[in-house]
């Protein structure tokens, strides 16, 4: 077992891992965050999508240990974000959801499409969504979502 | 599928990764991003006794360009690669390869050495490597060495680097101002591992193509270089008749592996697409280029 140092949903977080956990394990299994989905574990699905220091990343290929030091997020420390409270009324409103099962790592996919590409269009991010599969929708309300939140965005400026 | 049980050393030092390298061999394994690493080792395609986690490691870090000549951290992730200036202004092929690595949550992990070392026949950064003429530098408790990028590639996940050795940075040289890069590939989805695909830079002098570097991935063992096809078309305008010569001269260079993904006459048939596109964007580039002169 390794000790190490987490911050998580801006909450410093200290835990005794064996090596070969990975993010998603420990975020799950120990921290009981629950929108961890693990689809593939493999790195295709994209369904454990989370933000390690501020960009996507797969929780299921990284190792736990090997985040010693760093600035996780996950979907249960977005409630208070305002991107994401615009994002979760878009996905309501435009059908971006049915299982739920690919949900919240959409969000984080779609909340860094929104900060990273405001002047994205659709083919575009459709393009960016290519990481993460939902077998429900067929993409079109997602897309639909994220391109209701980069417009109002835009004519709000 | 979990991993398998393992020892996990965090790096200090290159010291101490070559020191542990030397002493495990082929038992251990480098963890940089651990993009491609992480998934067989889930699958339990591998089972590894030590990994060695290089992560920080800021001496393998950075882009820098001196005497014509880019150097690349073996650690220097993919998202960073895709950013740097450096390489928008001296290795436009590669700049244009950076967006179809993977997807984004993957490329802000993944390294530029762990795809070079890993040598994945799909991988788009061995084909560029080997299209610009990079050199590998690897090092081992036995010393450094270079390795050029037509010796580096071997077969299938195989290289010329020992077990023992670690690969510290890739020196690729600068862009040539007549010379123009293309980089196709084609998947069912972007992102997806390639079915075929292209890696080329081509040198225009006067209306002839003076020099062609063509380099195919992902229908081969190994990224490939089409010595016949380059030669059908250099000294010559490109035209429809060198096009032909080009695509028929291609069956000798390339040997496609069937898959499920399609058969060999198939991946041939793509290569071939892809060589035609491929060529008429490097021609309308370079025309661009002289209009604007």
């Amino acid at each position: 077992m390794m000790d190490i140092s987490i911050t998580i949903n801006d909450a410093e977080v200290t835990a005794s891992v064996e090596p070969r956990t990975t993010l998603a394990d420990f975020l799950r299994d120990q921290k009981r965050m629950t929108s961890i989905h693990l689809g593939c574990e493999h790195g295709v699905c994209g369904a454990c999508t989370i933000m390690a220091n501020g960009a996507p990343a797969r929780s299921c290929i990284i190792y736990a240990v090997s985040c010693d030091g760093a600035v996780i997020q996950t979907i249960e420390g977005c409630d208070d974000d305002p991107i994401m409270a615009e994002l979760r009324d878009a996905f309501t409103a435009h059908h971006g959801l049915q299982c739920g099962y690919c949900t919240p790592a959409m969000l984080m996919t779609a909340r860094d499409i929104v900060t990273r590409l405001p002047h994205a269009d659709s083919d575009r991010v459709r393009l960016e969504l290519t990481g993460n599969i939902c077998r429900c929708t067929g993409y079109a309300g997602i897309v639909r979502a994220i391109m209701a939140v980069l417009e109002q965005r835009r004519k709000v400026g | 599928m979990k991993t398998p049980k393992f020892v996990y050393v965090l790096a200090e030092s290159v010291a101490q990764v070559l020191n542990f390298l030397s002493e495990h061999g082929d038992d251990a394994r480098i963890l940089a991003g651990g993009q491609s690493l992480m998934p067989t080792l889930n699958m339990r395609l591998s089972q590894p006794d030590l990994l060695i986690d290089i992560n920080r490691l800021d001496v393998l870090k950075g882009i820098s360009v001196e005497d014509g000549m880019v150097r690349i951290g073996a650690l220097v992730r993919h998202a960073e690669v895709a950013r740097s200036p450096i390489v928008t202004e001296h290795l436009p092929l590669i700049a244009e390869a950076m967006p179809l690595v993977a997807h984004m949550a993957v490329r802000n992990r993944g390294t530029f050495g762990g795809s070079i070392a890993l040598a994945d026949p799909a991988a788009e950064l061995p084909a560029c490597v080997l299209t610009l003429g990079a050199t590998m530098v690897v090092e081992s408790t036995r010393g450094r060495r270079e390795i050029a990028a037509a010796e580096f590639f071997k077969g299938m996940f195989d290289t010329n680097r020992e077990p023992d050795e670690l690969l510290i940075e890739i020196r690729i040289p600068c862009r040539e101002p007549n010379s123009f890069p293309a980089f196709m590939e084609l998947c069912r989805r972007q992102g997806d591992f390639a079915i075929a695909g292209l890696a080329c830079q081509i040198s225009i002098d006067g209306d002839a193509i003076s020099a062609a570097q063509l380099v195919y991935f992902a229908s081969e063992v190994r990224p490939t270089f089409a010595s016949n096809a380059s030669a059908a078309i250099i000294g010559k305008p490109w035209s429809a008749e060198s096009k032909s010569a080009a695509l028929a001269a291609l069956a000798d260079d390339l040997d496609p592996i069937p898959s499920p993904q399609g058969s060999a006459k198939f991946k041939l048939h793509l290569q071939r697409v892809l060589t035609g596109r491929a060529l008429d964007q490097v021609i309308e580039r370079a025309m661009e280029r002289a209009g604007a002169a």
